[in-house]
């Protein structure tokens, strides 16, 4: 990266425009590591997630291989887990549930939101709405450095003598409580408490930063209702950031009480390997509810950006306006709001009253109608346009699919009488891995492959963009699809061996394990086609031919800075906006697009 | 066959490889003749093969459907499970007809409106009629899910009936043990403190409140032992050691206070309610045709009761009684007719991470038409109540009950 960014700030200085805002030599260590530019700093979180998601895909691989070929010795096993927790090539037990735990936590956490938001806000945020940059450069630095020390000691906890945490990423009390319960639950539970406070505090850094720069340091003309989607997408998850990962700090820093000053929050009545605690009077339900008040946020501060990039490219793309605009910032607004009353939705089976329970029902299925909204607008997008399938158009497709197909079974797990049968089964992990995880991914990659001109002024490799995505459809769908099935027979997740089966429904059993050979050979392929992927962004970024200012035809602000970085994205002036950034195949327009810096022509109407 | 799909998979793996490595060739070659604009044969292409993706998912789902879709889950075998099924389906109707009809318009509008030379992109920003319509009709579908959706859980949630027979279901690392009723219909009261050997779902009665006292006080590592450890000068303790035992000491006073406050409020009345209990392990017997109130407890973490085939599940919390009713009305046998598998048996598997052995945590469910169940019972009350099991009959030559309880169970005489 750094050979190609020293291109970069070389061909810069020769243009000779940065005498308006105090551009001087920068060290490398200014440059490239504590950078308060937001586009490196966009370029740090990018490559930190992708190491992070290539941790979390192997991690997975590890034990589905173990739920295809349960008891079978694996060389690929051994050779990453060892003795300790491969002995002789067969997964322990307790490491299954490890990997189970750390897969989850990396992908949901530092993949879908530090990744996701962190890579997409930073860069798109001051060059969509016209800034020079975030509104504060060292927090923005800092939030960085927070998320990468939290990446730091989450990838530590791998290597512990007792293991990382084993208590599944939402990681219930009393079982990550109590060393006694789980050997993951020692140091492994704390150095995860550790990570996760951090990250809060770099989220939290992140988000303050985001709204305040999206509220104050538009561009002249840059009104709200002129915003791209990405920017309003971007400025909901903020808040929905601010207001739901401090719930999460006191939920852990309850935890940490619980574990390290015999206080009671979350424990009662509890005897665990031998020992009678003398706690009493708290309640792990406590725990679930301020989990949940953030998890479910979570969600959508995963889901949120993806949707709005996906906005803007389906827009570029197709070369037609996003279709109900203001539609389409309702829908976000109100998805935001709903994601805060619905969180009970995750505990229908916890013993809560059945009537807090029927509000939750209400208030989740309500999601369903501006998650429809967005959905169908996405498809009027797309009709009679005159569609690009770039890479990035490809999985913005691919997006909207995998957000309708994991979309509707929502519907069957916000009903609470019908939860009952699949909760915490098969059916719920099909469920939010496309709905959330393949949408999310997928808006990710639809990001890289769409603003790599921007973020490295080179461009990526067309057809091996399309070779990934067509392995990463066909490969996740793979991997998902089936597990509904699974679900449905009514096998439990996180399961070390499901052929414990055979001792009371072998016919199921053998079902099961079927279907569990079919998703890991998915599963792999999947994951082989990531490399791809990877090659393909490496590879770029130093060779790929060199990008033009506008590669897209695209109107919003982002594509009027130069291909070089400049200190405060614009060389002179900031621009003025005088139009909404999806005036696209406008009749009467002379070309298929109209930048937001151009005036309306006389007679012309604003959309 | 481990090994031949493991190499199945590296094939696999090198042919990806080597076709990326064309691919990248080939995409080279085209990069220097200048254009990395996508061309409209990739773009028809892909097109194309998006309309080809949609024929295999469809058909995929279709296959999985047909093949999978209800093998696994079979008849429910409760009254209140077919509601839940016939909801579930409709539901499934439901949403299955939207996601053949948005995922077709998805694929199709990508293929249909690919770019073609000459014909523009049609300006169509908004319409609010539409926008209108594909608000309301979802709140509409919406409205009837929730209706249909929340009249089933009130009728599954509501409280039992009262002549319904409760039986306890207790969790812990990593087995099931429950307690029937007895009698009297009535589960004796339980605190978690009076956990010994010879009592380990912690019920409560007068000997019991004593038999706990004495272990805590006397037992092994009680606090008399701790302490007479602790103060004498002749034994050198490892600091750690000597620190854990204080903390244990310090724990165990704190409760021996609870034991005390408790004997002394307690009511003798309340032990009937407790002697006649049943424990059992291993396999739960139900009676076809009965409505059974399960009361749930856990004693370290949180399991999860999860019974497949009746379509039931609740979470198990420690500190915490949680419910859930239900009437088997189907026995294994006739289960096993209509699954056409001798070998078949109802279980309750547990369904929330638990540690290690979580998946092994289960136990097996039996259902029995009435009267085989009465003869069952009768066998179970005439022997195996709490109270037989807690003073064993005199005859035996020694006394399986842990030495703790012999003092009590002299004082209960």
């Amino acid at each position: 990266m750094s050979a190609a960014a020293h291109v970069a700030h070389g061909s810069h200085d020769s243009h000779g425009h940065h005498e308006d805002h105090g551009h001087h030599e920068e060290s490398f260590i200014s440059k490239y590591i504590f950078s308060q530019d937001h586009k490196m700093i966009g370029k740090q979180f990018l490559l930190t997630a992708v190491f992070m998601g290539i941790v979390a895909m192997l991690l997975s691989i590890l034990f589905r291989i173990q739920l295809a070929w349960p008891g079978e010795s694996s060389d690929f096993l051994s050779f990453f887990l060892g003795e300790t927790w491969a002995p002789g090539g067969i997964l322990k037990e307790d490491m299954y549930l490890g990997l189970v735990t750390i897969h989850g936590t990396i992908m949901v956490f530092f993949l879908l939101t530090g990744g996701l938001s962190g890579t997409f806000s930073n860069l798109l945020i001051p060059l969509q709405i016209g800034a020079r940059d975030m509104a504060s450069g060292f927090l923005n630095m800092l939030s960085y450095w927070f998320f990468f020390i939290s990446s730091i000691i989450m990838l530590v906890s791998l290597f512990v003598e007792s293991g990382p945490a084993m208590a599944g990423w939402t990681i219930y009390p009393p079982l990550s409580a109590l060393p006694q319960a789980v050997s993951g639950s020692g140091l492994g539970m704390t150095l995860w408490l550790v990570s996760m406070t951090l990250f809060v505090v770099s989220s939290l850094m992140g988000s303050l930063n985001y709204i305040v720069t999206v509220l104050n340091l538009r561009t002249k003309g840059m009104s709200m209702t002129r915003m791209p989607l990405t920017i309003w997408a971007f400025f909901v998850t903020a808040i929905l950031g601010v207001l739901s990962f401090p719930v999460l700090f006191s939920a852990v820093l309850l935890l940490m009480m619980d574990r390290l000053m015999g206080t009671s929050f979350y424990l009662s009545d509890i005897i665990v390997g031998g020992e009678m605690l003398a706690n009493h009077g708290g309640s792990p339900i406590l725990y679930q509810h301020l989990f949940w008040f953030l998890g479910h946020p979570e969600v959508y501060i995963v889901l949120l950006p993806a949707l709005g990039l996906s906005s803007e490219i389906i827009s570029t793309n197709s070369r037609k306006p996003i279709f109900g605009y203001r539609a389409m910032i309702g829908s976000i607004l109100a998805i935001g709001f709903l994601s805060f009353i619905v969180w009970g939705h995750h505990m229908f089976v916890t013993g809560m009253n059945p009537f807090i329970g029927s509000v939750f029902v209400f208030t989740t299925l309500l999601i369903a109608i501006p998650s429809a909204v967005k959905v169908f607008n996405y498809l009027t997008t797309l009709w009679k346009g005159s569609i690009v399938l770039t890479p990035a158009m490809m999985f913005a497709v691919g997006l909207v699919s995998t957000f309708i197909t994991g979309g509707v079974t929502g519907i069957i797990l916000a009903d609470s009488a019908l939860d009952i049968n699949v909760h915490d089964t098969y059916f719920v992990v099909a469920h939010f891995h496309i709905v959330m995880g393949m949408s999310a991914v997928f808006g990710m990659f639809g990001g890289v492959y769409h603003w790599f001109p921007k973020m490295f002024g080179r461009m990526m490799n067309l057809r091996l963009g399309y070779v990934h995505f067509w392995i990463t459809i066909v490969g996740a769908y793979g991997v998902f699809f089936p597990m509904h099935f699974v679900g449905l027979a009514g096998a439990p997740r996180r399961y070390y061996d499901y052929s414990v089966y055979g001792e009371f429904d072998s016919p199921t059993g053998e079902m099961m394990m079927d279907l569990n050979v079919i998703i890991t050979i998915f599963a792999i392929i999947a994951a082989l086609g990531q490399f791809v992927f990877l090659f393909n962004f490496f590879y770029s970024i130093y060779r790929g031919p060199k990008a033009v200012q506008n590669p897209w035809k695209a109107n919003s602000l982002e594509w009027t800075t130069p291909v070089e970085h400049v200190h405060g994205n614009w060389p002179g002036e900031l621009p003025t906006v005088h139009r909404w950034p999806y005036d696209y195949s406008k009749p009467g327009a002379s070309e298929d697009y109209i930048s937001q810096i151009v005036p309306l022509a006389e007679g012309e109407e604003e959309h | 066959m481990g090994k031949l799909i493991a190499i199945i998979v590296i094939v696999l793996g090198v042919v990806a490889l080597a076709q990326l490595i064309r691919v990248y060739e080939l995409s080279s070659k085209l990069r220097n003749s200048g254009e990395d604009e996508v061309s409209n044969r990739d773009n028809r292409l892909n097109g194309r093969l998006m309309l080809a993706f949609m024929a295999f998912f469809f058909l995929g789902f279709i296959y999985l459907m047909s093949e999978y879709g209800w093998t696994g889950r079979g008849v429910a075998a409760s009254v209140h499970g077919r509601d839940l099924d016939s909801l579930l389906n409709l539901n499934f109707i439901i949403i299955i007809l939207v996601f053949f009809l948005t995922n077709s318009l998805l694929f199709i509008f990508t293929y249909k409106y690919i770019r073609k030379p000459g014909v523009p992109a049609f300006y169509y920003p908004h319409n609010n009629k539409l926008e209108m319509l594909w608000t309301v009709v979802p709140a509409a579908v919406l409205a009837v899910i929730i209706i249909l959706g929340l009249k089933t859980w009130n009728n599954v949630t509501d409280s039992a009936k009262k002549e319904s027979i409760r039986i306890e279901l207790f969790s812990k690392q990593f087995d099931w043990t429950a307690r029937y009723s007895g009698e009297d219909n009535t589960l004796g009261s339980f605190d978690y403190k009076l956990t010994t050997a010879n009592n380990e779902l912690a019920l409560l009665t007068s000997n019991t409140i004593d038999s706990a006292i004495f272990e805590m006080e006397d037992g092994l590592s009680g606090i008399k032992a701790l302490e007479a450890k602790l103060n004498d000068s002749k034994i050198m303790l490892v600091p750690e050691e000597k620190e854990k035992m204080i903390v244990d000491l310090d724990r165990k006073e704190r409760l021996i206070r609870l034991l005390y406050q408790m004997k002394a409020r307690h009511n003798k009345k309340v032990d009937a309610f407790a002697w006649d209990d049943i424990i059992q392990k291993d396999t739960l017997y139900l009676c076809e045709n009965k409505e059974y109130e399960f009361n749930f407890r856990a004693k370290d973490v949180i399991h999860s009761a999860h019974f497949p085939h009746f379509r039931a599940q609740m979470n198990t919390v420690p500190g915490l009684t949680t419910r859930f009713k239900f009437t088997p009305d189907i026995t294994t046998k006739e289960m096993r007719e209509i699954k056409q598998n001798d070998k078949f048996n109802y279980v309750l598997l547990c369904n929330k991470i638990c540690g290690g052995a979580h998946y092994k945590m289960k136990m097996i469910i039996v259902v029995l038409p009435e009267g085989e169940y009465n003869t069952w019972m009768k066998g179970k009350m005439a022997t195996s109540t709490f109270k037989q099991k807690y003073f064993p009959v005199v005859s035996a030559p020694v006394a399986p009950a842990a030495t703790t309880t012999d003092s009590t169970a002299v004082a209960a005489k």
